[in-house]
């Protein structure tokens, strides 16, 4: 902070500063400064219930279509129906079920959280990416979507916050867990002698669960308990992990694992369909490379796969080789 | 104290106190470990279970010298920074099957069952992300307050520094922890079904502090919104009284600065408070007078109550426990034996007063004593000797805090919530010990 800049906040202070909480007596720090309303600008992007903070703009839900087919509808469904990722429409009137489903329709109170939240956290692999246009748009489409609005609705500063979301009055407040010292809802008492009439197992988990999705759970845990004089030897030390990283890290980093999984299609190919349509083909890696540095459509499906840059060519070059080899585990 | 000291209980995995093999009887010790395997198949039986531990080579063992005895050793900072010993490696966060899509909007657990004491190890602490985890540099992170204030201002990093600094333990707790468990039970370990939780010693500088700096409106103040500077702009809103309370906004993790998975270089603190309140990375601190509603505090992190209502702002973690060994998908070797029950109790309305333990399910209970230091809105450490007989048993711990409250039964908080309200499951666990000595997550 300039000198003049410290002065003009000290007088500044001085003139504005009765009814302020500025403490008594603290020392005058002088650490940091002044924001500019250029500043603040750029990152004051959060929208109130009311309204506060929406920008100018406006989207239309037939604007808001083409958005969400290029932007969302890889994850989240054509209609906002998808089971893969987060649901964002259907459900109404599933909330005092034993199935609930969340979604923008049945559960969202405003119309104004959907755009705060698509604007700061939205699409997924690059947020805060679109326009206040575009996030306007798809906030009207993904309404429609959910017979909220009509086709012909156009969002904007003063629509969004009328929206009259289905579940607007489905929160109440719980000062039993907002307040310190709240009330609690529950009220165990603190018995220590015959206690309960009688006790049953009431729940457990299935028979081979455990060993089907976890597999051994012995290596959860550290192994001391097992070491004494008398131990045989047993296996040597698993080998370290390898210097450079490997592929199953590359993809991590790389973000690789948002639309590809090593199994399964997500919005691309399962990495082991790419290498059972690649086996044995000679420009399988120059092919494949091809494809992740240049972008490819229309190969696995309707999404296409945008142009990649981050991995160096000797990652790249790994992780295909990777993927050729079928994606193993480790 | 029902204990008997001359023989010592042994798990085969991951007892909290490690004890020194004295009195230990190997041979039935290798009964028990293979049960009633034969031939190759006790032999295969015995070599799975050393997968998880490393068994002594005799040549290394009294009155042999080992060679690590002998050889000149590596020179100092041969590894700079450290790293934990290479037997430590199955100590990790884990990603639960199943519980995500994506791994960027995902969690890793914490191995609650393989550690000591109440602090968590840095490269231990759950990590929770939305969006995924940013590097910052430090030097290009700013944090601003504006709003409701005199002087909305911008902090670098190294003003934040300069302030006047305070250190406190407090544990973090996710408020979906447990949230698998509100049916059934869903998860096999402790690190699953309780590892969205960690403390450390934090240190920061008093968001009052702050707050005073930029001169912030104590008349129209009611909330401050709180936002990260992740990809997924993470926003939740803080009300005022925790904010002035003993909220920081804080730069350090035991004693160094925040990892990159806990927010480096700069996160909010809300002590007692559901964990993702203490927005990591954080970039901006906006002064309100009136709550924000954001997408993690609506469609999510709300709590469906059975008539279809959601709480909403529901942000302190109740009272609660649970005990980390004996814990699910470890095994017990020595019936009849010395084994001591510990784990870890924490309220967010401040200290544990006791924590009780029983073994019969929740019939009879005794008292854990508690590890010093006990703290406001950390995690305690509970121990109870405990001489296992060999017979099946239920084992629950159950926190009373400093204010009376009781940790609650699975039944009674199904009873006033249902069973879909995925955040505040604050229910006394119970692990069953089966008459092998293997512990299995259940429900009475």
């Amino acid at each position: 902070m300039c000198r003049s800049e410290r002065i003009r906040c000290a007088v500044f202070a001085a003139l504005c500063g009765a009814g302020l909480a500025q403490a008594a007596g603290a020392p005058d720090y002088r650490l940091g400064r002044a924001a500019t309303a250029q500043e603040i600008a750029g990152w004051d992007i959060d929208v109130r219930p009311d309204g506060a903070g929406l920008p100018p703009g406006s989207g239309s839900v037939a604007d808001g279509e083409k958005v969400y087919e290029a932007h969302c509808s890889a994850c989240h469904g054509t209609f906002g129906d998808s089971n893969e990722y987060i649901a964002l429409a259907g459900g109404v009137g599933s909330l005092k079920t034993d199935a609930p489903v969340r979604t923008v329709g049945s559960k969202l109170n405003a119309a104004t959280t959907l755009f705060d939240y698509i604007n700061r956290a939205m699409p997924f692999p690059h947020s805060k990416s679109l326009t206040p246009g575009e996030v306007y748009a798809v906030t009207a489409y993904v309404l429609n979507l959910n017979d909220i609005v009509p086709a012909d609705f156009v969002a904007d500063r003063a629509s969004l916050p009328a929206v009259k979301m289905p579940n607007r009055d489905g929160y109440e407040p719980f000062p039993g867990l907002s307040k310190v010292d709240g009330k609690p809802d529950t009220h165990n008492r603190a018995c220590m002698h015959d206690c309960e009439k009688s006790v049953a197992v009431t729940g457990s988990l299935p028979p081979n669960f455990v060993a089907g999705m976890y597999g051994s759970l012995d290596d959860n845990f550290r192994g001391l308990a097992t070491m004494n004089e008398q131990a045989p030897p047993a296996g040597a030390l698993p080998a370290t992990t390898a210097a450079g990283p490997a592929a199953p890290a590359l993809i991590q980093k790389y973000g690789c694992v948002a639309c590809h999984s090593a199994d399964r299609k997500i919005v691309g190919p399962a990495f082991r369909d790419v290498a059972a349509k690649f086996k044995g083909h000679a420009d399988a890696v120059a092919t494949l490379t091809r494809a992740v540095r240049g972008g490819s459509t229309g190969v696995w499906g309707s999404v296409p796969m945008p142009p990649q840059a981050g991995p160096t060519d000797a990652e790249l070059a790994g992780i295909i080789e990777w993927i050729l080899a079928g994606a193993p585990d480790k | 104290m029902e204990t008997s000291t001359d023989k010592q209980g042994r798990l085969v995995l991951a007892p909290e106190n490690f004890l020194p093999a004295h009195g230990r009887a190997r041979r039935n010790a290798l009964a028990s470990l293979i049960g009633g395997a034969v031939g190759g198949a006790a032999a295969l039986a015995l070599g799975e279970a050393r997968a998880a531990g490393y068994a002594a080579d005799p040549k290394h063992l009294p009155p042999n010298v080992p060679p690590w005895s002998q050889d000149l050793g590596k020179p100092v900072a041969a590894d700079p920074y450290g790293a934990p010993s290479p037997y430590e490696r199955n100590i990790i966060r884990r990603i639960s099957p199943g519980l995500t899509t994506t791994t960027q909007s995902s969690v890793a657990f914490t191995p609650l069952q393989n550690l000591f004491g109440i602090i968590t190890p840095n490269g231990l602490h759950f990590e929770r992300d939305h969006n995924g985890r940013p590097d910052i540099n430090p030097y290009e992170h700013r944090l601003m307050i504006h709003g409701l204030v005199r002087q909305p201002k911008l902090y670098t990093m190294e003003d934040l520094l300069r302030f006047p600094s305070v250190s406190r333990i407090h544990f973090i707790e996710c408020g979906a922890n447990t949230a698998m468990e509100w049916g059934n039970p869903a998860v096999p370990t402790v690190q699953y079904t309780h590892g969205m939780l960690a403390c450390s010693e934090w240190t920061g500088v008093p968001l009052s502090s702050l707050l005073d700096d930029v001169g912030f409106d104590a008349k129209q103040a009611k909330f401050i919104l709180a936002e990260g500077a992740d990809a997924a702009g993470l926003t939740r809103t803080i009300g005022i009284d925790f904010a002035l309370d003993d909220v920081l906004v804080a730069y350090g993790q035991n004693g160094e600065m925040l990892r990159p998975e806990q927010g480096y270089p700069l996160r909010l603190l809300v002590p007692g408070v559901q964990g993702i309140s203490n927005v990591k990375w954080l970039r901006r601190l906006k002064v309100g007078d009136a709550p924000w509603n954001t997408r993690e505090e609506s469609l999510q992190y709300s709590d469906l109550m059975p008539d279809g209502m959601s709480r909403q702002y529901t942000w302190i973690q109740e009272a609660k426990s649970v005990i980390t060994s004996p814990s699910g998908g470890q095994h017990l070797l020595d019936k009849d034996g010395y084994y001591c029950i510990t784990g870890l109790a924490w309220s967010g309305r401040g200290k544990v007063r006791r924590v009780d333990v029983s073994t019969d399910g929740g019939r009879n209970w005794r008292t854990a004593t508690l590890q010093e230091p006990v703290l406001g809105k950390a995690l305690t450490r509970f121990r109870l000797d405990w001489h296992w007989d060999g017979s099946p048993a239920l084992l629950q711990s159950r926190c009373i805090d400093e204010t009376g409250f009781v940790q609650p039964k699975m039944r009674q908080l199904r009873e006033v919530r249902g069973t879909r309200s995925i955040y505040h499951n604050n229910a006394i666990q119970t692990w069953q010990v089966d008459a092998e000595g293997r512990v299995h997550n259940v429900q009475v």
